[in-house]
């Protein structure tokens, strides 16, 4: 391994008025090693990136890019001396096609007009280099997100890159995605690249890392060599203390079946049976597409059903209108709190206000000020969110905080049946332990629960029985001890298969 | 984000920044105007002239209040001018078909008149909710093609000839008359505003409207109709709007299909002046009643400073547009540091 670092930062802080969001980082990435960035949400990985990407510039301290001190005022800048970052939101323009995109900016010419073959083939060969298959004439907006980083990717290999930053790339990728991903990162590697990888997935740091730096509010804690630590020794950094187990043990006491689906058709579901029970917590595992998220979301009444029939106790709740689903007793959390979970710029309190005044605190057309009050108290309460941040609009919060928000949200319906889509994406450690012990909770107090994810170890531990689906159809139906990753990793390319 | 709390010490700059944030630009923009016009003229700050004023921007006000609710769904509104028109015409015709058969019944033949008006407003709006929640038409397209349509349509009735001879208690009651000493259209305002008020705050269609502008998504994920709800608030503004109209009618006694013209840019501009955000979501009646009178009284200012109605025009296109600009900035002071 070379010794010499390729970038490095002395001294690097960020501090915006009354906070400090980054206190004095030391950090240094050699050429051809991934370094991984590891911390809770708020410790100041994104704050440091930001830093490196140019998208926000430093208040003390310098950055060397190969020795040689370097200011980086804007996201131009960093990108001329060859550092890329790959953000979770991508800088695509989703009504171009993929060679378009790649090309925003440069494209090639023949006089004043855009050489569009040119262009088409230079993408398909830049593709292909990276091992990325896809059409480059295709809209960026009909590919699925996993395909879409591809391209984000490929975009950044114009002119020299010598140091690519990849912010919580596998956060929505199933694991399929994440092996062509990671096998991507490792030629990078050999190729000479430097790679600061941002990841809350610390079981796939054993996979990629060479070094891992654990920063803890705006702090930087240390820097090691992944051979020499531990998973837990690194959680312990992370979290100041030591984390045991962050999945809890729930009580299995399956009853009555609460949600029956029959041969359901809709938007990328293709005729799937499917029973809950209360009591119980149903895995719904698959590769992103397999229709896991679709089957509720048509269910919800969020897309449209074509076909089948759904019955909640007893009533036939096909097709009904969202606000119909909620009041018969299902309540759906989605996997993307920002642009369909949460008022952004409205404080946590207001959010969940409207929930209780449409759920356990709606009579009449006269908001309950003092019933209001008093059960949003209880709940955030429950789900733990700091009293302080309570009337802080949403956008300030960490993503944790978001998602605790979000919960409570959930709890203000007095539901039955509660479908989480996603529950810990982008959600820090100590966060998820608490979110999972809610979702424990829920189920051992008689609820009947859905966890949708394409986390494999969440949805393994978390659940009493696990569905997986393939391609819109059920692949197959695993219970108790037959909840393991192989079988399950099994059925995820099979597109049709019997139900065990 | 680390946040470590800010030092509890009073800054003015703090507490100015505060008053932003909460409220937007308006108190600024509201003692700017009485600094500038109490220099440029001796008759602006006297009592008779502010209650003069207030008395003016009754109408905008009611008029902002309607876009107001709009604006927070997280639509706009262009065709509120249109809408006055339109139920002044047609209350006025009504009225003025009803009278000769009912020459005993002037407060029936008032109410018809009324009531047409109205229901035209309704008629309206609920067309623009519809092509908005159903149809999925931009609000800028849905409203400007319905002002269009609908000042063609009041045009078209009328050809073009204001309608006179309205009975004359109603000019005589709605549009000069006063009890207890206040004039009928600030009473019916004041009545309105308190109305208005306590829909936004207390009532569970006033928070779903807040819901509906800040992210329509999650808000149907709570359980909310959100096409119900944006239907509702485009009825809601074209009821306001026809008030006005009839109010208007009243006032001037007749029914001119020009009325209201300037209305939509007025009442948008009072909104974002006051606060509220064209993002949606964010609004406050309080303050948007504060945006109507001040719209009005920087006009009297400008009118005692002898500025011509051209020139205006011009100072009040740029007013809103700085207001905007300053939404923007109080936006991403809501959002943190972005």
């Amino acid at each position: 391994m070379t010794q010499e670092s390729l970038i490095s930062t002395h001294g690097l802080g960020k501090s915006y008025p009354g906070v400090k969001a980054l206190d004095r980082v030391d950090f240094d990435l050699r050429a051809g090693e991934v370094h991984v960035l590891f911390g809770e949400n708020g410790a100041g990985k994104s704050t440091l990136i930001s830093l490196l990407a140019g998208a926000n510039t430093p208040t003390e301290g310098e950055i060397r890019m190969r020795g040689q001190p370097v200011t980086i005022t804007s996201v131009a800048d960093a990108q001329a001396l060859g550092i890329f970052t790959v953000f979770q939101e991508f800088s695509l323009i989703p009504t171009m096609s993929v060679a378009a995109n790649i090309f925003l900016g440069r494209e090639p010419r023949i006089g004043p007009f855009i050489d569009h073959r040119t262009m088409r083939r230079e993408a398909a060969r830049m593709l292909a280099d990276r091992g990325f298959s896809m059409d480059p004439a295709v809209t960026v907006a009909q590919l699925p997100r996993a395909q879409q980083q591809m391209v984000e990717i490929a975009k950044a290999f114009h002119g020299d890159l010598s140091v690519l930053i990849l912010d919580e790339p596998t956060a929505s990728l199933s694991d399929r995605e994440v092996d062509n991903l990671f096998e991507f990162i490792l030629r990078m590697k050999e190729a000479g690249l430097g790679i600061i990888y941002i990841s809350h997935r610390i079981n796939e740091f054993a996979r990629i890392a060479d070094r891992v730096t654990v920063l803890r509010d705006g702090a930087k804690i240390d820097t090691v060599e992944m051979a020499e630590t531990s998973e837990a020794k690194l959680i312990e950094m992370m979290a100041g203390r030591a984390i045991t187990d962050i999945y809890p043990e729930i009580a299995h006491n399956p009853g009555e079946t609460v949600l029956e689906v029959e041969n359901l058709h809709a938007w990328g579901v293709h005729g799937v049976d499917l029973e809950v029970r209360r009591g119980e917590i149903l895995g719904m595992a698959g590769l992103v597409g397999a229709g896991k998220s679709r089957l509720f979301r048509a269910i919800m009444g969020i897309n449209a059903i074509e076909g089948g029939q759904v019955r909640f106790m007893g009533c036939d709740i096909t097709g009904q209108s969202t606000r119909r689903v909620i009041e018969a007793g299902l309540i759906y959390l989605t996997s993307d709190r920002k642009h369909e979970g949460l008022s952004l710029a409205a404080p946590a309190t207001e959010n969940v206000a409207i929930d209780l005044m449409m759920g356990t605190c709606g009579k009449g057309p006269i908001v309950q000020r003092t019933k209001v009050r008093r059960e949003m108290a209880r709940i955030f309460d429950h789900v733990e969110f700091p009293e302080r941040y309570r009337a802080r609009a949403i956008a300030q919060l960490s993503g944790g905080n978001q998602q605790k928000v979000l919960f409570a949200k959930s709890f203000c319906h007095g539901s039955e049946l509660y479908i989480f889509d996603e529950p810990t994406v982008g959600v820090d450690m100590g966060t998820r332990a608490a979110l999972y012990r809610l979702i424990g909770e829920l189920a051992e107090a008689g609820k009947a629960v859905v966890v949708i994810s394409s986390d494999l170890p969440e949805v393994m531990n978390l659940s009493h029985r696990v569905v997986v689906m393939a391609g819109g159809v059920v692949s197959a139906e695993l219970e108790g001890q037959g909840i393991n990753e192989s079988d399950i990793l099994q059925h995820f390319f099979k597109e049709t298969g019997a139900t065990t | 984000m680390t946040t470590t709390p800010a030092k509890a010490s009073f800054s003015p700059l703090g507490f100015l920044r505060a008053i932003f944030l909460r409220v937007g630009v308006l108190p600024f923009f509201l003692a700017a105007a009485l600094v500038i016009f109490s220099l440029t003229s001796q008759a602006f700050l006297t009592t008779q002239n502010l209650m003069n004023v207030g008395r003016q921007s009754v109408y905008l006000i009611l008029v902002s209040m309607g876009q107001m609710l709009v604006l927070i769904s997280g639509g706009f509104d262009l065709s509120v001018g249109m809408v006055i028109a339109l139920s002044s015409v047609v209350s006025a015709m009504t009225m003025v078909a009803l009278l000769p058969m009912f020459p005993d019944a002037v407060w029936m033949v008032i109410a018809l008149g009324a009531l047409a008006g109205f229901a035209v407003a309704a008629i309206v709006g609920a067309i623009n909710g519809v092509g908005v929640a159903i149809f999925g038409v931009s609000p800028f397209i849905m409203t400007l093609g319905v002002a269009s349509a609908g000042a063609g349509l009041a045009l078209f009735l009328t050809g073009g000839v204001p309608v006179s001879n309205l009975p004359f208690v109603f000019g005589d009651t709605f549009g000069f008359g006063r009890v207890w000493n206040i004039p009928v259209p600030v009473l019916i305002a004041l009545l309105c505003i308190a109305l208005m008020w306590a829909y936004m705050a207390a009532t569970r269609p006033g928070a779903q409207i807040y819901a509906v502008g800040g992210n329509i998504k999650a808000a149907n994920l709570s359980g909310i109709d959100t096409r119900r709800t944006l239907i509702r608030v485009y009825v809601l503004c074209a009821l306001m709007a026809g008030l006005t109209g009839l109010l208007l009618t009243a006032r001037v006694e007749t029914g001119d299909a020009n009325m209201g013209s300037s209305m939509a840019l007025e009442s948008i501009a009072a909104c974002v002046i006051a606060g509220v955000s064209l993002r949606g979501g964010i609004g406050r009646v309080e303050n948007v009643v504060l945006g109507g009178f001040f719209i009005i009284l920087v006009q009297n200012g400008m009118n005692l400073a002898q500025v011509s109605s051209y020139m205006q025009m011009v100072l009040l296109g740029l007013l809103l547009i700085l207001a905007v600009i300053f939404d923007q900035m109080r936006y991403r002071m809501i959002m943190g540091h972005r």
